[in-house]
């Protein structure tokens, strides 16, 4: 018997009436994102994940299509769907009104824990808080308020965590310590779900990834796979002389000095190297490389359907 | 049902913040209403007290009293969840209240509790400071509790609406100056619509916070312009209207969760 799902998200649509129009910001997403994942949620600005987290947070209803959280469903049993997660929200929002401590105090008194002191202070400790615990959050830093906000997430223990952008505008340091966080969290048994512009990011940490454009989900696969579907190798090199014809269709960008081929893999290498001797041009420079995540991305980016937001008269 | 169980400590955890935050900043929320109050009764007090007797054998001033500290109570109810809601809407930290498992009922409750005790506060603030200026009798202290917190909790549940419809301070601001303020100033804390016109003693009976007043004053001179018991239906009518209102514009998520 499959563990219930972390999240579930079936057949999703959302649509915002606006005057006179409507804007769909979702279009029939499905997605199962098991427990203990460490997913990524892709895409460009305006594809939708920010909505599709708020929709599974509860912030906002979906117009169409069901969400659960550990099984349960996020209007119907919204307080257990509530419970399961913690959401660390991509704006840096604090109430000016408390500090850190009374902060994540009123947090988990939502959460109807009162008696939560341990586990707070052992949050603080673990996010670098406790030297500001007292301190009103008027007077931190963007980073230390972003450090407030993911212990905000954990207050109530949550077995599933959604960051939506929480390195956008963070210093190097911090995302380092961040990240080793939020790996031991996953380490520990805690699902997470990521949103990130940093593809690198996603790379490095997501086990598994979507990508979402307009409002649709155009690939969902491992990390792994998406990255083996360029299977591609890149050579890019510093030409003495020009390059031979024969590999001119391989061409995917050619500066003043350098050209970068684009070959079905390293096998290859040795055959384009022979083609340029043979021709006659020496390689004063040569420098191998894989695929990452950002050409996988631009090259799903492009090869989906140009459809723009629906628009339709209300 | 389980939406309408109020689930202890997280309704408890919002109420005690939404009190903790008008109390942190009090000197603002409570001692400023509570000068205006008694600017209020110097000028207008000083004024009028030889030229106008609105209800008989009761001074001006004395009469004046009650009207000012439900008129108080009534703005600063309407005043804290409105501007708590918008503040939050406009800063984000909205979502810290919006993610927990709060019901609806619970959100309701806390916002409008806060409140009543916010209007209360002032409120008593306002008839301690008062009394230095004449004296006053209390003929049934039931009344006044029942139109003090009938009327705050009527105002905390409009201050919600208008907090929730709101997207900006100058919108919020528009339902205080055109709404909130043109009905109490009409609602006979300044005079007995006895003395008025027909025209306008009519147009006062259309106004709920006109029973407020007069159901509040009731509780201190045994006379009021209508029965208290009217009163009270009318508020209480009009805090099931406005309660049906607001929670059914939280249960459909309308602009909170959108």
């Amino acid at each position: 018997m499959p563990l219930t799902p972390a999240i579930e998200a079936i057949d999703v649509a959302k649509r915002y009436a606006t005057k006179g129009a409507g804007v769909t910001a979702l279009d029939g997403v499905s997605l199962r994102i098991e427990q203990g994942e460490f997913f990524g949620l892709l895409g460009p600005n305006g594809a939708g994940k920010t909505t599709l987290i708020s929709i599974i947070a509860g912030l906002a209803r979906a117009t169409r299509g069901t969400v659960t959280v550990m099984g349960n469903d996020v209007v119907r049993d919204y307080r257990a769907a509530r419970r399961s997660l913690g959401v660390v929200p991509q704006e840096l929002v604090f109430d000016p009104f408390f500090s850190v401590r009374e902060t994540l105090r009123f947090q988990s008194g939502y959460f109807g824990l009162r008696s939560n002191d341990a586990w707070i202070e052992e949050v603080m400790a673990n996010l670098d808080l406790t030297g500001k615990a007292d301190a009103n959050m008027r007077s931190l830093s963007g980073g230390m308020k972003r450090r407030v906000l993911v212990a905000q997430a954990l207050v109530h223990r949550p077995p599933v965590i959604v960051l939506d952008e929480p390195t956008a505008g963070v210093d190097v340091e911090l995302r380092q310590g961040l990240w080793a966080f939020v790996r031991r969290l996953n380490r520990e048994g805690h699902t997470i779900v990521l949103t990130t512009h940093y593809l690198e990011e996603a790379q490095e940490l997501c086990n598994r990834i979507a990508m979402l454009k307009a409002g649709r989900v155009i690939a969902l696969d491992e990390t792994r796979e998406l990255l083996n579907r360029l299977a591609d190798v890149r050579i890019s090199m510093r030409l003495n002389g020009a390059l031979p014809e024969a590999l001119r269709a391989r061409v995917i960008e050619e500066s003043d000095t350098h050209v970068t081929l684009r070959l079905g893999g390293a096998s290859e290498v040795e055959s384009v190297l022979a083609t340029c001797r043979a021709a006659g041009c020496t390689i004063d420079e040569l420098d191998v490389g894989h695929a990452d995540l950002e050409d996988v991305f631009m090259q799903l980016m492009a090869a989906a359907s140009p459809r723009p937001l629906e628009r339709k008269a209300a | 049902m389980a939406a309408l169980v109020l689930d202890s400590s997280g309704f408890r955890t919002l109420l005690y913040k939404e009190v903790l935050r008008f109390w942190k900043v009090s000197f603002q929320t409570v001692a400023a209403p509570v000068l205006t109050g008694v600017l209020y009764l110097l000028v207008f007090g000083h004024v009028l007290e030889a030229h106008v007797e609105a209800f008989r054998g009761v001074s001006y001033t004395a009469f004046l009293i009650p009207g000012l500290v439900m008129m108080s109570v009534l703005q600063n109810a309407f005043a804290n969840s409105s501007s708590s809601l918008i503040q939050s809407k406009i800063t984000g930290n909205l979502v810290f209240v919006l993610l927990p498992p709060l019901s609806n009922l619970e959100f309701f409750g806390a916002y409008v509790f806060a409140s009543i005790a916010r209007g209360l506060v002032v409120g008593v603030g306002v008839f301690a400071v008062t009394l230095w200026f004449a004296p006053l009798s209390i003929e049934a202290p039931l009344w006044i509790a029942v139109f003090a917190l009938a009327g705050s909790a009527l105002l905390g549940v409009l201050g919600l609406i208008a907090g929730i419809v709101s997207d900006k301070f100058d919108q919020l601001a528009a339902f205080q100056n055109f709404i909130i303020m043109p009905a109490t100033f009409l609602s006979g804390v300044f005079y007995s619509v006895h003395g008025l016109p027909p025209f306008w003693q009519a147009v006062s009976h259309f106004n709920p916070f006109f029973y407020m007043v007069d159901g509040f004053r009731y509780g201190f001179f045994a006379q009021a312009d209508v029965s208290p018991w009217i009163s009270l239906v009318v508020v209480m009518v009009a805090l099931l209207i406005a309660s049906a209102i607001s929670l059914t514009m939280l249960e459909r998520g309308y602009k909170i969760r959108n």
